[in-house]
């Protein structure tokens, strides 16, 4: 099979799929030109994301990595949230067929690009470590080659 | 329920066919090379599947080489056109935009040869036109090669027209003739074709096995050296069961093709009529001048290989232009050759019957491709994007 068991089950049953009305944070990646496009809504409340929602645009592995990353950052410090990596998405998945780890950048680039919003919106705040400069994505991105 | 609707990519076997091959594998086993009755009677069975081919082709038996397939047939008769050009100081060859890439990626090594290569437009409708053809070719133009019939979304070419343009012009014409055989009726002299290609896998023959048809005089270039299998064009011990599979799948499919052409056709005429009612979505390819069976439609806002995966997970085996199913970065180029922007081609599916699908599997294909399509759609931020006014819709 293309992909594992646990990339399947993510595509089928998307955790935490929708939008947020007021959210405090959007971050949105990619573009429909490449073919993946995800954008991801938060609630920051004293540091924390209490809450995450997604929407993407693109095929299974692009879909599955969104729902696998909101899952590992629902709850966590927005410190934390920062150092998601693309790699650790993959491994909870346990992996993706090469050719598909450029679709998964993408739910790495989101998470950061919600966060990046969340601290413009808030330039009182004290920026964390690790945030990216690009309003996009950390670069890897289709909008910004 | 499972419905098979990718019969673009391969079919299944006919009955015919896989019963046409069984004698040769534990019976008339022998090499048609050997001079032993066992040996003859394989070579016998050999001549007798020439003899079919080339009576439902309308041409010679002598001018048929068997081969592992259309992409090996695509090859060796492309290089023979160039070759052929090359030794008379003519190194230019002619496509079109959208064939497969058994033609285009050989044409790519023979630019790196130093031929050049002019690839015809196709135009939104899927059809390569013959006064483009004509304006084309030049007084170095070695070989003209456009496919019969298209892959991915089915558009048959106006052959007869682009064959005669080449006659007239004294250019070697090839056609790609993968798709159409076996599913609308070729006659290489009426069509005006010097070679043409096809696979046994696509009209319900064993896969690994097509034949090159090449017109007498056409000196081949030989791909595989060895022994003098196929008058020394291709050698190798032939792939007789295969051989005696294709040529049964072969005479079965021309046999019934009037037959089958109008039951697929009413098929694939209600899935179009249906799906096409599924908002911002378009019909790629004028399927009124097509194959009977495929179908090639965008829908808005979604991306292909996701549709893919829940169709399959629903029963249904069907294919994408997507880029994400091809292993690149980039859409199917046969939906950007028709000027589809890459985020409407991202969202493609082709659905390709046979004579094998029913009224059910069209009623199972009606039902669930829009409810996936509007799955999809409820998630995807483009959608949104359009349906709130933030974006344009491509397809009205
Ligand atoms: C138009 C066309 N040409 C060539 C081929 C290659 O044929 P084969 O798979 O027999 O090598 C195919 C099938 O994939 C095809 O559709
Ligand atoms: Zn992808």
């Amino acid at each position: 099979m293309l992909y594992s068991e646990k990339v399947m089950d993510h595509f089928r049953n998307p955790r935490n799929l929708g939008t947020i009305d007021d959210a405090d944070a959007i971050g949105e990646v990619g573009n429909a030109k490449c073919g993946d496009i995800m954008k991801m809504y938060l609630k920051i409340k004293d540091g924390i994301i209490t809450d995450v929602k997604f929407n993407t645009f693109g095929c299974g592995s692009a879909i599955a990595t969104s729902s696998m990353a909101t899952e590992m950052i629902k709850g966590k410090p927005v410190t934390e949230a920062l150092k998601l990596s693309n790699k650790a998405v993959v491994e909870a998945l346990d992996g993706l067929p090469a050719h598909k780890i450029h679709c998964s950048v993408l739910a790495e680039e989101a998470v950061k690009a919600a966060l990046f919003d969340y601290y413009q919106k808030h330039p009182e705040l004290e920026k964390p470590e690790g945030l990216s400069d690009c309003a996009a994505c950390s670069g890897g991105c289709c909008s910004c080659h | 329920m499972k419905v098979y609707a990718d019969n673009a990519a391969t079919t299944k076997i006919s009955d015919t066919a896989f019963n046409a091959m069984l004698p040769y594998f534990k019976e008339m086993y022998g090499n048609p090379s050997s001079l032993y009755t066992l040996g003859q009677k394989s070579q016998e069975a050999l001549c007798s599947a020439r003899e079919t081919m080339a009576k439902y082709l309308n041409c010679d038996m002598k001018e048929i080489t068997f081969t592992s397939g259309g992409s090996e047939a695509d090859n060796q008769a492309i290089l023979t056109g160039a070759y052929l050009g090359e030794k008379q100081g003519k190194k230019h060859i002619i496509s079109s935009a959208f064939e497969h890439h058994a033609v285009l990626h050989t044409l790519k090594k023979l630019e790196k040869q130093g031929f050049e290569v002019t690839l015809l437009p196709v135009h939104e409708d899927g059809f390569v036109r013959p006064e483009e053809l004509k304006d084309a070719i030049r007084s170095d133009t070695a070989l003209v090669t456009i496919m019969y019939a298209n892959n991915e979304i089915g558009t048959v070419q106006p052959i007869r027209e682009l064959g005669a343009v080449c006659r007239e012009k004294g250019v070697l014409f090839h056609t790609d003739a993968v798709q159409a055989a076996g599913h609308i009726k070729i006659d290489v002299k009426a069509d005006n074709i010097n070679m043409l290609s096809m696979s046994a896998h696509k009209f319900h023959g064993p896969k690994g096995v097509g034949m090159l048809y090449a017109k007498k005089g056409i000196n081949l270039y030989t791909l595989i050296e060895g022994g003098a299998q196929e008058r020394g064009k291709r050698a190798g011990t032939e792939n007789v069961p295969a051989i005696m599979g294709m040529a049964a799948a072969f005479e079965e499919s021309c046999k019934n093709l009037e037959k089958n052409f109008e039951y697929v056709k009413g098929l694939r005429d209600k899935v179009a009529a249906e799906l096409s009612k599924i908002p911002h979505s378009k019909i790629n390819g004028d399927i009124t001048k097509g194959l009977a069976g495929t179908l090639n439609m965008c829908f808005e806002g979604i991306e292909g290989e996701s549709l893919l995966l829940l169709l399959d997970d629903r029963g249904i085996s069907a294919s994408s232009g997507s880029a994400c199913t091809s292993g690149s970065l980039d859409p199917s180029h046969v939906l950007l050759s028709l000027g589809l922007p890459h985020e409407v081609a991202h969202g493609s599916l082709r659905i390709s019957l046979s004579e094998y699908n029913n009224e059910e599997d069209v009623a199972h294909i009606i039902k669930n491709v829009p409810e996936v399509v509007a799955y999809l759609r409820s998630m995807s931020p483009v959608w949104k994007d359009l349906t709130e006014g933030k974006k344009q819709y491509v397809i009205q």
